[in-house]
């Protein structure tokens, strides 16, 4: 019988809740890794017990943690689990995000623009966001702040920088938002195996087709009317990019202000807020089995990071954006002022598709009916930062 | 989860004490205070690579991949003196050098 498991990476630790495939009763355990910050976890697709959690506190820095057993068990890559040998330490480190500084693997730059429109040094902080290969469960890519992109290819016991991305060209211009300069976003083309996009705040989305050595922006169409030049290749603020399998040319993008579209692989988009009340948000996903039908979350304002109201509402679109429906049954109805972070929401592949989102305020969302009905699975976690499925046979 | 007391000293070497914050113990799987085995002379690099070496999970923990700095919010002190600005080369006191007192690092209080 099919399982979910959905991995939640919050403030002060990471839960895994599991059910099966009804999706009414859950099982909640953690917190693993109590007390830091777990920005993201994720499973592998080509082996499901194996997944990847980045570590992180202000006071010790980054770490990778692994499970190879579905998270019974974690060991940081290199490390055997349950043992505190790490024979091949220290050519190899599972938390060592050193930016490649060679003029020979692809002119890495050396600053990026700063808050008052100086140069500054890129300071690695933090893993923002991992992302298992689709085929392979020892390679993962992480995407780090600052902005960099880093693959593994031995199970996060080591990593390279990909250094094309920050040396194309653009890099100087890339600025943090007030959330820092992350790249949180990382989607793997299914049926490409060459094509890689990933998303930065606020530098814009970026396109790889040759396995992450080359780059270039693809922001044309994108309006933000906090820049200069409103048609600039780089230096929007995009919150986050999701793509269908079924249809990988076409991505949606929940910009800072603006839902987004793009029908040829981001070389174009166009806006697709719609009847949406604000089209401020953080998260944006597509229901497993319909391309059209894609889920965000408005928040209320930039300056106000909260539903309108006091009222939480996913919104739905059945026709690829701008027209979207409020979903609310089973959400707060008053007094509600929390936010969906970016990398918050998730779906599962069960034959209804199930659709998850986390909150600011420690609460974990649930609809095993694509959206129609909700229900918490809990309610008083730390901060969620972030929110992954695993759906299991 | 072991004790902390480091099983490969070597035959002439200080042995120093170390206390570590609640969470880096938790990370190298320890109980109490670490007893490390640390060539003369005893220098906060020499503790700290000795450290490291012997529990390589808290490479980067410490001192910081890229710059080898001190991470901003650790704090080093040895017989009631903060040590955190100091040369990582100066010898620590005797007392941690003899293991007497421990070199103690803490993490800032912060965050509210």
């Amino acid at each position: 019988m099919s399982s979910v498991r959905v991995l939640v990476g919050t403030r002060k630790g990471a839960f895994v809740l599991t059910s099966d495939g009804k999706r009414k009763d859950w099982q909640v355990s953690g917190p693993f890794f109590a007390g830091w910050e777990i920005y993201h976890m994720k499973g592998s697709e080509a082996d499901p017990n194996r997944m990847y959690v980045s570590q992180n506190s202000g006071w010790f820095g980054q770490l990778i943690q692994r499970s190879d057993d579905g998270g019974k068990t974690w060991h940081q890559p290199g490390l055997k689990p349950g043992e505190s040998e790490m024979p091949r330490f220290p050519d190899k480190a599972p938390n060592r995000f050193l930016y490649d500084t060679s003029s020979e693997t692809g002119k890495p730059l050396t600053t990026h623009q700063w808050y008052d429109g100086t140069q500054h040094p890129w300071e690695f902080k933090r893993v923002w966001h991992l992302e298992p290969s689709l085929s392979d469960p020892d390679t993962v890519y992480a995407g780090v702040e600052d902005a960099a992109l880093f693959r593994s290819t031995d199970g996060g016991e080591s990593w390279q920088e990909l250094s094309g991305l920050r040396g194309h060209g653009t890099g100087a211009q890339w600025a943090p938002g007030a959330g820092g300069m992350g790249l949180h976003t990382i989607i793997l083309d299914a049926t490409n195996e060459k094509r890689i996009y990933i998303a930065i705040s606020a530098a814009g989305t970026f396109r790889s087709d040759d396995g992450g050595q080359m780059w270039r922006p693809i922001n044309k169409g994108l309006r933000s009317p906090y820049m200069p030049d409103q048609d600039a290749e780089v230096g929007h603020c995009v919150h986050h990019v999701a793509m269908h399998r079924a249809k990988p040319e076409v991505l949606f993008m929940q910009k800072h202000w603006d839902v987004m579209r793009s029908d040829d692989a981001g070389e174009n988009w166009h806006e697709v807020s719609g009847n949406l009340p604000t089209d401020f948000g953080f998260v944006i996903d597509v229901h497993a089995h319909e391309p059209e039908t894609l889920y965000v979350v408005p928040i209320k304002s930039d300056s106000e990071h909260f539903p309108i109201d006091g009222k939480l509402r996913v919104y739905r679109s059945r026709s690829g954006g701008n027209e979207w429906e409020p979903l609310a049954k089973g959400l707060p109805e008053k007094d509600c002022y929390v936010n969906v972070l970016r990398d918050a929401m998730a779906v599962d592949r069960l034959d209804e598709c199930g659709v998850y989102f986390g909150t600011t305020g420690g609460q974990v969302y649930a609809s095993a009916d694509a959206g129609d009905n909700w229900m918490p699975i809990v309610r008083d976690l730390p901060a969620v930062l972030s929110v992954e499925v695993q759906t299991l046979n | 989860m072991e004790s902390g007391v480091n099983k490969s000293e070597n035959a002439g070497a200080a042995t120093v004490r170390v206390a570590l914050p609640y969470h880096l113990r938790n990370l190298a799987r320890i109980e109490g205070d670490v007893l490390l085995a640390v060539t003369t002379p005893v220098t906060l690099r020499a503790v700290l690579d000795a450290l490291e070496a012997r529990y390589p999970m808290l490479r980067g923990t410490i001192r910081d991949y890229g710059t080898g700095q001190r991470r901003a919010f650790l704090r080093f002190f040895a017989c009631e003196e903060d040590w955190s600005l100091a040369s990582p080369d100066a010898e620590l006191p005797e007392a941690v050098a003899t293991g007497k007192e421990p070199l103690l690092i803490l993490g800032a209080i912060a965050g509210g």
